[in-house]
């Protein structure tokens, strides 16, 4: 994989020998449950470390509350297991005086869309340049159980005995709303396709945000199931591709096109559409608007898209922070502290 | 106010000069009508010709409020003089009063014989409605006690302006400068000062920088040539510390003390701010210093911002907020998660009236409690209190200085009178301010996270970016030496004791209380904060009747200066003068078992000097 040239600093050499998987391995005992989705989540996470070929003290993982902020624990890189809701503004302050490190924020759907909404709104506005995780199990594991803002309508929990009154959001449609310049969705069960993503998300230059549907098996059992599971995942999700025409299907005989203002899906070889009819997908449009009408799909009025959605250029936060600062010395030359000291009208008393 | 000496001067036949020891003058007028610019200006002229000056700023919440209303009254008191003064003045000598609301507001401040300067065009039936009164005073008899001026501003500005070429609402801007050029003659100051300024800040409007210079001169050859004006005044130069002196307010030592500290650190500083009243200008001020390589980040709330200036902590940056009451409570978690990790990291509150939104542009002292305790669980903080609008510049180097040593949160506890009132500042010389020491943990075979330095208990720095380092922090309880996640309930207990102790043992570096007067015996008046002006000169007048008093003042709230208890022990009784409830005081009593008497005023101004004599003489006779 291509490292980033903007990444600077110091280039792993023959001196320092390559990093491994293990390398990103903590001796700290694992504790999710048994058959969490995080498990797999982690080692796709750990797995692709050693292939960004950039020095493991340079990257920073930092993580709000939840069951998927554990992680940090699990990652040998330098971490920080934060705050509910909190973990992007810790990680912007970071990157934004430390542009050089690579951050990785871990966080969960509620601790990104409920009591952490509105800090998500403003990194991906800022285009911060860090690298987003949300696991999204659609419950409050590690309170045991309670109902989230990405819950389905309806849904009975230990909070809501007689079902939620509360309709959720669809994360991807947020974080598009709120100017994100990188949006993919991965699901725990599918390796491949989440290597992928964080590998995009790691190369992408701006706030890259990654929502990975993981299974909750204890308080949400098979939310994902219907779509996810592996007999009908190639007939019921679509993997986006860019530059490549939105079919999917075991035989790849449905696509999606425009019918007015509206995607609709349609059976490739039946009434005459061709593959020509088919969307192509173009994760660089500037216009978010496909990008945000392919986040409203769900099973199963439409397949389930995950991969890359979109991926445009913006100018990231840290660096134009940078620049300002390098403009301003370059103007003016670097400060002396006397002289501030003296603005304003000053008198000496003999 | 001493009168000294009648000058015969190259003033006209009519006029005599009269020496003063100190006056205290305060311009009152609509908000929009250039109070604030005029004290401003008359105190760098009274400054930069040698008095010691204080100010006191009293600005309205409201951005406009309806013109010619009460709340809308803007007010701005200078006190100058040839002595060393820590006050502006517990009343003015002269009320410059730009409008009936202005008067209405500020005439009970005014001593019987005190010079009034009225602008009496201003005293129409509309404006005289606005303001409330039923008849206008300058008619109905209502000002006898005072010495009337009434003055038509409005007119003679409007009349001095006539071929300048400005529309009536852009001449009508210029009566302060009129205003002030009265009281440049009044009191004997050139115009210099403020005719440079005027030329700085309109060069590029030549019409309305001629406009103002000329408002300016008209308003002081006013006084000059009228017969209104029998006595004019002069209050000479006074005796300060010899050195480079500029005139500088709380906040703007506050930025300057950051920005220093960080320059003694050889780290970046990293700002996280969101704006507040009173708070705002330091943002604002940092924010230019981009040649200095001061970050600044307007975060989207305040938990953004206490958020991010953690995240850059532990970078490595130097992490630093700032904010007023209402904001350091939406930072507690936070707070107490950097108290968790221990990382360095100043939090700012320039206090201001609470409870909640309260009185966003008066001063109080009444978060003290929320800074010691405002978190859950046990969990200490460091804090420290400028006594003086300069000494915002020396507490705010000590909080970094404290931070960065112990890997501590400090809040760095100003308030608003402190962060807009202003005095002078001997400018010091940065080579002889001790470098701070970061100590960033760098060795692999050595490092533990959670391992504590014996003499101060702080635990390694070791930011991200260091070889062979990698750790992982965060809010769980940590076991001692490892910093692993524990539960353990021994643990637990210990750690909770360990970083206790750890702010306690930053008392060892912290000076001792000094007292002022005697050693012991008779009354103490103790203080925090910005009440040491007023207790300095309360404590100063008592004991030059005569009076068995002595002041002491502290600037290190927790820890406390390691001497405080005995020292409070020696003497008869101990006065604590608060603008809260008696934060502090309940604070003393607790540790000290000490039978500490209260002065409690919360009104959202500071004390006056009379009131604190009033209790001592109510106390001690």
């Amino acid at each position: 994989m291509p490292v980033r040239e903007d990444k600077g600093s110091v280039m792993i050499t023959a001196e320092r020998p390559a990093l491994t998987r293990k390398d990103f391995v903590t001796d700290q005992e694992v504790r999710w449950c048994p058959g969490c989705g995080d498990y797999s989540i982690l080692a796709q996470t750990q797995k692709i470390m050693p292939e960004l070929g950039i020095p493991r003290e340079n990257i920073v993982f930092i993580s709000g509350i939840g069951c998927s902020s554990r992680l940090p624990y699990y990652m040998n890189t330098y971490g920080f297991h934060s705050i509910h809701g909190r973990a992007p503004t810790i990680a912007s302050g970071l990157k934004a005086s430390r542009p050089e490190l690579s951050v990785w924020v871990v966080t969960g759907d509620g601790d990104a869309l409920s009591i952490g909404g509105n800090h998500i709104l403003h990194v991906l506005r800022r285009n911060v340049d860090l690298q987003i995780i949300l696991h999204n199990n659609e419950i409050y594991g590690l309170t045991k159980g309670q109902y989230s803002p990405t819950s389905e309508l309806g849904k009975r929990t230990k909070s809501s005995p007689y079902g939620t009154i509360d309709a959720p959001l669809h994360p991807l449609s947020v974080a598009i709303g709120a100017e994100a310049t990188f949006v993919a969705r991965a699901i725990d069960t599918d390796a491949q396709l989440m290597h992928h993503c964080l590998e995009r998300a790691y190369q992408h230059r701006g706030a890259s945000f990654v929502e990975v549907y993981q299974n909750c098996n204890i308080f949400n059992d098979g939310t994902f199931r219907e779509f996810a599971a592996k007999e009908v995942r190639a007939d019921r999700t679509i993997t986006l591709e860019h530059g490549k025409p939105l079919i999917y299907g075991k035989e790849r005989d449905k696509g999606l096109r425009f019918n007015g203002m509206h995607i609709e899906v349609v059976e490739i070889g039946k009434d005459g559409i061709t593959e020509g009819d088919v969307l192509v997908h173009d994760e660089t449009r500037a216009d978010p608007t496909i990008a945000f009408l392919l986040s409203r799909m769900e099973w199963p009025e439409f397949p389930v898209p995950m991969g890359v959605f979109r991926a445009v250029q913006r100018p990231t936060y840290d660096a134009l922070m940078q620049k300002q600062i390098e403009d301003v010395i370059n103007a003016e030359g670097e400060g002396e502290l006397r002289d501030i000291f003296l603005e304003g009208d000053t008198w000496t008393v003999e | 106010m001493a009168t000294v000496t009648t000058k015969e001067s190259e003033s006209p036949e009519h006029q005599d000069i009269l020496e003063l020891e100190r006056v205290t003058i305060r311009f009152a007028g609509d908000s929009g009508d250039g109070m604030q610019l005029a004290g401003t200006q008359f105190t760098k002229t009274s400054a930069v010709i040698g008095n010691d000056i204080s100010t006191f700023p009293d600005i309205p919440a409201e951005i406009r409020a309806p013109q010619g209303s009460l709340p809308g009254v803007s007010g701005f008191q200078v006190s100058f003089s040839s002595q060393d003064i820590f006050t502006p003045g517990d009343q003015p000598d002269v009320l410059v009063a730009m409008n009936p609301a202005a008067l209405k507001t500020n005439l009970g401040d005014l001593p019987r014989g005190g010079l009034l300067v009225v602008n009496e065009n201003e005293f129409s039936e509309a404006n005289l409605k606005k303001a409330a009164y039923a008849s206008n005073p300058l008619e109905d008899g209502s000002l006898q006690a005072y010495r009337v001026y009434q003055v038509p501003i409005s007119t003679l500005n409007s009349g001095a302006l006539k071929d300048s070429g400005l529309t009536p609402v852009q001449v009508d801007r210029c009566k302060n400068m009129f205003a002030l050029g009265l009281m440049f003659w009044m009191y004997s100051r050139p115009l210099e000062t403020t005719l440079h300024w005027i030329d700085e800040k309109f060069g590029k409007n030549p019409a309305v920088c001629e406009a103002n210079k000329t408002a300016l001169k008209n308003g002081y050859h006013f006084g000059e040539t009228t017969e209104m004006f029998a006595t004019h005044y002069h209050v000479p130069k006074a005796k300060l510390k010899p050195g480079l002196y500029r005139n500088i307010t709380g906040n703007e030592a506050t930025a300057l003390g950051f920005i220093t500290a960080s320059k003694l650190a050889g780290r970046q500083l990293f700002y996280g701010s969101y704006p507040i009243t009173p708070a705002s200008d330091v943002l604002h001020e940092l924010s230019r210093f981009k040649r200095f390589g001061v970050k600044t980040f307007q975060a989207e709330d305040e938990i953004a911002a206490v958020g991010a200036a953690i995240g850059a902590s532990f970078g490595g940056s130097l992490g630093l907020t700032g904010t007023s009451g209402p904001g350091l409570a939406l930072k507690s978690e936070a707070i107490g998660l950097a108290v968790m990790v221990e990382l360095p990291l100043v939090i700012m509150d320039v206090q201001r009236a609470g409870p909640s939104t309260g009185m966003p542009t008066k001063t109080e002292q009444a978060d003290l409690l929320q800074a010691m305790f405002g978190r859950n669980g046990e969990s200490p903080v460091a804090i420290v209190a400028p006594a003086t609008a300069s000494d915002c510049f020396n507490m705010a180097v000590e909080a970094w200085r404290i931070a960065i040593k112990y890997r501590t949160p400090v809040i760095f506890l100003s308030d608003a009178y402190l962060g807009m009132g202003s005095e002078p500042w001997l400018v010091p010389d940065i080579s002889s301010l001790p470098k701070i020491e970061p100590n960033f943990a760098s060795d692999p075979a050595t490092f533990k996270p959670y391992a504590r330095d014996p003499k101060t208990l702080a635990r390694p720095w070791a930011i991200p970016g260091t070889p062979e380092l990698e750790h992982r922090i965060g809010g769980l309880e940590k076991s001692d030496i490892t910093g692993n996640v524990s539960y353990d309930p021994a643990n637990h207990d210990k750690m909770v004791r360990l970083r206790a102790e750890k702010i306690e043992c930053i008392a060892q570096d912290i000076p001792d209380v000094v007292v002022d007067g005697d050693d012991s015996g008779g009354l103490l008046v103790l203080g925090w904060g910005s009440t040491y002006g007023v207790i300095t000169t309360a404590v100063q007048r008592a004991r030059a009747e005569g009076k068995r008093v002595s002041a002491a003042h502290f600037r290190h709230l927790n820890p406390l200066p390691p001497n405080l208890g005995n020292v409070l022990r020696r003497y008869d009784r101990v006065l604590l003068p608060e603008i809260n409830l008696g934060q502090m005081r309940m604070l003393l009593r607790a540790k000290f078992l000490l039978d500490i008497e209260g002065l409690n005023k919360v009104s959202g101004r500071p004390f006056t000097i009379a009131e604190v004599e009033r209790k001592i003489a109510e106390m001690i006779g």
